[in-house]
């Protein structure tokens, strides 16, 4: 057969790191820094209520948006969190993950053509999830100098008349840059002045450190363009989950559970379940982990910086990005060579679009962190680093 | 509570510059608030948690746990102050703790076989003046202790990339 395989996805851009990430696989003994997840496993009680709800034969599926009770829980938290309050029946959507419900979200609002602001360095998935559904993503390139926000003079540059949406992801994965409130305000000027469609992904947002998270849609007027996504794998430790919310303008979450309702159905009623419990009696578990992360991102960025690894003090999620520029410039030579010569493996940079750059989770012990940067500097002050 | 302690309090062999690291601060400075702490009887001790079940038969030093309740009658002026000093005086008594319900102390005492820890109850604790009575629980296996589940698990195995 020819032509298997659709031009759209042709088009895509294979991912630049898969070989590397191929070879740490098949390495032994390798110390990972690479994990985008938490090491605790997900608190009891969550898992307790998931394993009580399969006791009970809770095993159907559930509603297309999700169970009546979790939405109903959704929007206490988030009306707790923001001050908005959304419709359970229409304006609430339980999704496969933040993933999925960015995903369906760009399905739904992108038409051949639209162009997207994408702040960059990101996460692996806007841009090509963008092309996918015949948008343009727009990069706008963010530098360590400004500590890697997104300032509001960018955004009035790169809109066009094509423009119709900004992702905004804060904390950031890969940089753990964060806004303040009123540094959202700013932002949220220029972004109503353009008319822009905001999607927020704040999955981070309940590991932020320096101060308190401000979800996009609480800064006011902005409900009827924002589309809030957020879930349950970062802060409550339940990556393997896979469950998440998106809440947002009736007209945009009905047009979503649209797709949602024929390619997923329902998320897992195991993972709805357990999510009633995370939202409802989870919060001091995640507060405690936020503590521990909070010591160790002290503890690794100041080891970087000694080092020589000119480093940022990430305000939220559990990624220090630390500048590999006086040694390198090519981020997946230095980790090839890490990984080959330490066996400490981290993400290099280029995963996110920037080649001066990687990723280091502290989502580790602190015995693992300590041992790894140990390794780190050892490769940096040898001289057959290459 | 102060981040010191509260590392300190997860591990507490951490060293004073790992410390100063995760919590932002200069080694000295941490060195300085946890010889405060010591000083003002914040931090008491440090110890090690030793699953004993875990050593070697041979190595196994026998001893026997017991939970005892303590029903005593309270002193004019004293409360239940001056009996519980007058029991957890004793050596064998590892733990005390006054509480609420239907007994008024928790006592937990240490001896190398039921026999010792029985005789002790009989001779010592039941006769104190003010204690109206007891009951005696043995413990019979641990499972947690201070946060630490004592069989051993296995980890939580992540893949060694993602994003």
């Amino acid at each position: 057969m020819k032509n298997i395989i659709s031009k759209k996805v042709l088009d895509m851009q294979p991912s630049g790191i898969r070989v590397f990430f191929d070879l740490v696989l098949g390495m032994k003994d390798v110390i990972s820094l690479g994990v985008g997840e938490p090491d605790f496993a997900t608190p009891w009680n969550i898992r307790e209520a998931g394993i009580f709800s399969l006791e009970k034969g809770f095993t159907t599926y559930t509603s297309n948006k999700g169970l009546m009770k979790l939405r109903l829980i959704i929007r206490n938290h988030v009306k707790k969190i923001s001050g908005v309050e959304y419709c359970p029946e229409d304006e609430i959507l339980v999704t496969v993950g933040v993933s999925e419900g960015f995903d369906l979200l760009l399905r739904t609002i992108i038409s051949k053509g639209d162009e997207v602001l994408i702040p960059h360095p990101s996460f692996v998935s806007y841009a090509p999830l963008t092309e996918l559904c015949g948008g343009k993503p727009v990069l706008i390139g963010l530098s360590q100098e400004n500590k890697f926000k997104l300032l509001p003079w960018m955004i009035d540059e790169n809109c066009t008349k094509n423009t119709k949406a900004i992702i905004l992801n804060y904390p950031c994965n890969p940089t753990g840059a964060s806004y303040t409130r009123q540094e959202l305000l700013e932002l949220k000027k220029i972004i109503v002045k353009h008319n822009l469609l905001v999607i927020s992904d704040e999955i981070y947002g309940d590991l932020t450190y320096d101060f308190e998270h401000t979800p996009f849609v609480s800064l006011g007027g902005v409900k009827e363009r924002t589309v809030y996504l957020n879930g349950f794998s970062k802060g409550y430790a339940m990556t393997g989950w896979r469950i998440g919310y998106a809440c947002g303008p009736k007209e945009i979450i009905s047009a979503m559970t649209k797709i949602h309702q024929y390619s997923i159905m329902c998320v897992a009623t195991t993972s709805q379940w357990a999510a009633c419990e995370a939202l409802s009696y989870g919060e001091r578990s995640v507060l405690e982990m936020k503590k521990e992360y909070a010591k160790r991102r002290n503890f690794v960025v100041e080891r970087l910086n000694s080092m020589g690894l000119d480093c940022i003090m990430p305000e939220g999620a559990f990624y220090a990005f630390p500048s590999i520029k006086k040694i390198s410039n090519n981020s997946l030579e230095f980790s090839s060579q890490l990984l080959k010569k330490k066996k400490v493996a981290v993400v290099p940079g280029g995963a996110f679009g920037t080649n001066s750059h990687i990723r280091i989770s502290y989502a580790s012990k602190l015995e693992v962190l300590k041992e790894a940067l140990t390794r780190i500097e050892d490769f940096l002050n040898s001289n057959e680093r290459y | 509570m102060d981040e010191i302690l509260e590392v300190l309090e997860k591990d507490a062999r951490r060293c004073p510059e790992d410390i100063a690291r995760l919590t932002k601060r200069s080694t000295d400075s941490v060195k300085k608030a946890i010889k405060k702490f010591e000083k003002d009887g914040v931090i008491l001790g440090y110890k090690t948690i030793i699953n004993k079940d875990a050593l070697d038969k041979d190595d196994k030093e026998k001893e026997v746990l017991a939970l005892i309740e303590v029903n005593i009658m309270p002193q004019k002026d004293l409360g239940f102050d001056h009996v519980a000093e007058r029991i957890y005086s004793f050596s064998e008594v590892k733990s005390c703790y006054l509480i609420s319900g239907t007994y008024d102390l928790l006592v937990i005492v240490q001896g190398k076989d039921l026999h010792t820890v029985a005789k002790f109850v009989a001779e010592k604790l039941s006769p104190l003046e003010h204690v109206r009575g007891t009951a005696t629980h043995f413990l019979l296996k641990k499972y947690k202790e201070d946060d630490i589940i004592l069989k051993h698990k296995g980890e939580n195995k992540r893949i060694a990339i993602s994003y």
